[in-house]
């Protein structure tokens, strides 16, 4: 994860509030927002490894597949729930999302933007699907099963009437920067939103 | 002289027995007024105390977790794979003590011994005991030695459930609670089979009402059948296909030969059940059994587990096994639901195994990486103190 994401996710979190991390993955992201936002934290993950990786961190994981739904959490028992570049590798990225708008009172979501121009491109002048610095993968070998774009993300959340709070383009390469601010769709390589139900206004 | 015991061993190791003259009020209203506990203890405890884990025992367990009793001895102590030095609780760290519980039959007061008011056997009139009772006898025995507060109190399957009432019962002197195929209390199938055992002891003619040891007998069968039924319960259909399938151990199944069929683990469970006859005593599984069945963490909690863990401060460790029916993943996912709704500090691994119940027993990579990487945070938590001091 950029350590951009990170500062902008990091904002969105209120000091000393209840976190559960989706994917947590080796747990870095809890351990810095145990560290400096004072969250009472857990995050799920079903990789062993990665599990391994928190507990010698020190942070609460749970072994827990995402995709069996969060059916152990109450509603709104978490302050945000969040989600970061896993959204891809879901069954239903969908029910998964209602999962976390049910048991977070706000919600987090990163996922990479398969509208980015060097995906476009890669796919438009090869012809062959996208490998690129996000996506590493082969075709054959890649966990990511659902791809979007930032505006199909938009989509979705207009089609379930969830409210974004905030949205923001994430880019390592500087031009890239200034530009996706006014086109997201093209230049982003990654999208970091912060939502809530319409309901809580 | 050459050492005889593997190198990652705690090496050999001698019980002791400490003797405790306060009496202890016990849950079901009597007291005792003396009792014994027979105690082994691995590694050095440090200059400020703050190293000790406790290890609380299963249902057949006792003191005997690791090393050896002597250089002939075959087989170590129970849970000789997950303490010595360099293991998962590694005793290079550690000051580790296990101890048999109150109402055992390896040395500690139980059943088998002497009741100092009538001069007799206690036999079955030892007093019906609750996890909490253990807890308050394990508490005097850390007193006894020095122990303000464990790094760890750690337990399987019924000791599990020792662990988790101290997390309760004295918050304040437990850092961390590590708690590996257990349950907040039994299912109504895992009482069946606990009364389908207890049912065995006593049908058994030998039992004579549980004053067997004056009639100078033991209730050999009935124990054995016991323990048939339980072990049975402890393994999976899986490993018992892979590990006896239905190999023959004598006999054959050739047309025109009457010769009597013996599968192996028929032979097996025989060999289990009798050994496990001729050392552990038919009250104490008796009394032990119920101690399980009557075992119900949120009870005084208004039956709401969250309640419950929200008088523990301490840090959780939760393992299952996935094969493991007696006590399921999902009992264990229970206990980390409400530790989670309790906000408390906790982890939870289900690790693959195809070894059942007895898989928290036995050698596994997943399960000792988890229990390792734990245990190494405990160690630096008790050595953080220690080093903040030596700052100042």
């Amino acid at each position: 994860m950029l350590r951009i994401d990170l500062d902008i996710l990091q904002q969105w979190v209120s000091v000393g509030s209840r976190v559960l991390d989706l994917g947590c993955g080796d747990g870095a992201l809890l351990h810095s927002l145990v560290e400096n936002r004072r969250v009472e934290g857990y995050g799920l993950e079903i990789d062993s490894d990665q599990i391994t990786a928190c507990i010698e961190r020190g942070v609460n994981v749970i072994e827990h597949d995402i995709n069996e739904g969060l059916r152990n959490f109450k509603d709104k028992s978490f302050d945000t729930v969040i989600m970061t570049y896993s959204l891809q590798v879901l069954r239903r990225p969908d029910r998964v999302i209602d999962e976390m708008l049910r048991v977070g009172k706000e919600c987090i979501v990163t996922f990479p933007n398969f509208g980015n121009i060097r995906t476009r491109g890669y796919l438009m002048l090869r012809g062959r699907m996208p490998v690129t610095r996000q996506l590493p993968y082969q075709w054959y070998d890649t966990p990511n099963i659902h791809f979007c774009t930032v505006r199909d993300f938009e989509a979705l959340c207009r089609e379930k009437n969830i409210r974004v709070m905030h949205r923001t383009s994430v880019t390592g390469r500087r031009p890239d920067r200034y530009f996706s601010r006014a086109w997201p769709n093209v230049f982003a390589e990654a999208a970091i939103y912060h939502l809530s139900n319409s309901q809580n206004d | 002289m050459p050492n005889p015991y593997p190198a990652n061993s705690v090496g050999q190791v001698a019980p002791e027995v400490y003797q405790f003259d306060e009496p202890l009020e016990l849950s079901c209203g009597r007291t005792l007024n003396q009792y014994e506990l027979v105690v082994e203890t691995y590694g050095q405890l440090n200059s400020d105390k703050s190293n000790a884990v406790l290890i609380c025992h299963a249902l057949s367990g006792h003191h005997h977790a690791a090393g050896y009793h002597a250089p002939g001895d075959t087989k170590p102590g129970w849970w000789d794979h997950y303490i010595g030095p360099g293991k998962a609780i590694d005793t290079d760290h550690f000051f580790v003590v296990a101890l048999n519980n109150l109402g055992g039959c390896h040395g500690s007061t139980g059943p088998r011994s002497n009741n100092p008011d009538t001069g007799k056997i206690w036999g079955k009139g030892f007093p019906p005991l609750r996890v909490r009772d253990w807890v308050s006898s394990q508490a005097r025995l850390a007193d006894h030695l020095g122990i303000d507060c464990w790094a760890a109190v750690v337990g399987g399957s019924l000791g599990g459930m020792n662990a988790m009432r101290w997390a309760l019962e004295y918050p304040d002197r437990v850092r961390h609670c590590v708690v590996i195929a257990s349950a907040m209390k039994l299912s109504a199938q895992n009482i069946a089979f606990n009364e389908i055992a207890r049912r065995a002891i006593k049908s058994d003619r030998e039992y004579h009402d549980g004053e067997f040891l004056e009639h100078d007998t033991i209730p050999r069968d009935g124990l054995a059948l016991a323990r048939m039924i339980g072990h049975v319960t402890y393994l999976s259909d899986e490993l018992m296909g892979v590990r006896f399938g239905r190999e023959l151990r004598s006999g054959t199944f050739q047309p025109g030969l009457e010769a009597p069929v013996e599968f192996q683990v028929e032979s097996y469970l025989r060999h289990q059940g009798d050994r496990f006859a001729q050392e552990f005593d038919a009250n104490t599984y008796l009394l032990m059994t119920k101690i399980l069945d009557y075992f119900d963490l949120a009870r005084e909690y208004g039956d709401d587990p969250v309640q419950a863990f929200a008088h523990a401060t301490c840090h959780f460790l939760v393992i299952s096994f996935s094969s493991d029916w007696r006590f399921s993943p999902a009992r264990s996912r229970e206990i980390v639901d409400a530790l989670i709704a309790a906000n408390r500090d906790v982890s939870y691994a289900t690790i693959e195994s195809n070894m059942g119940h007895d898989a928290f027993l036995l050698p596994n990579d997943r399960y000792e990486r988890v229990f390792r990487a734990y245990m190494m945070r405990v160690a630096q938590d008790t050595q953080a103190p220690a080093a903040r001091s030596a700052q100042r």
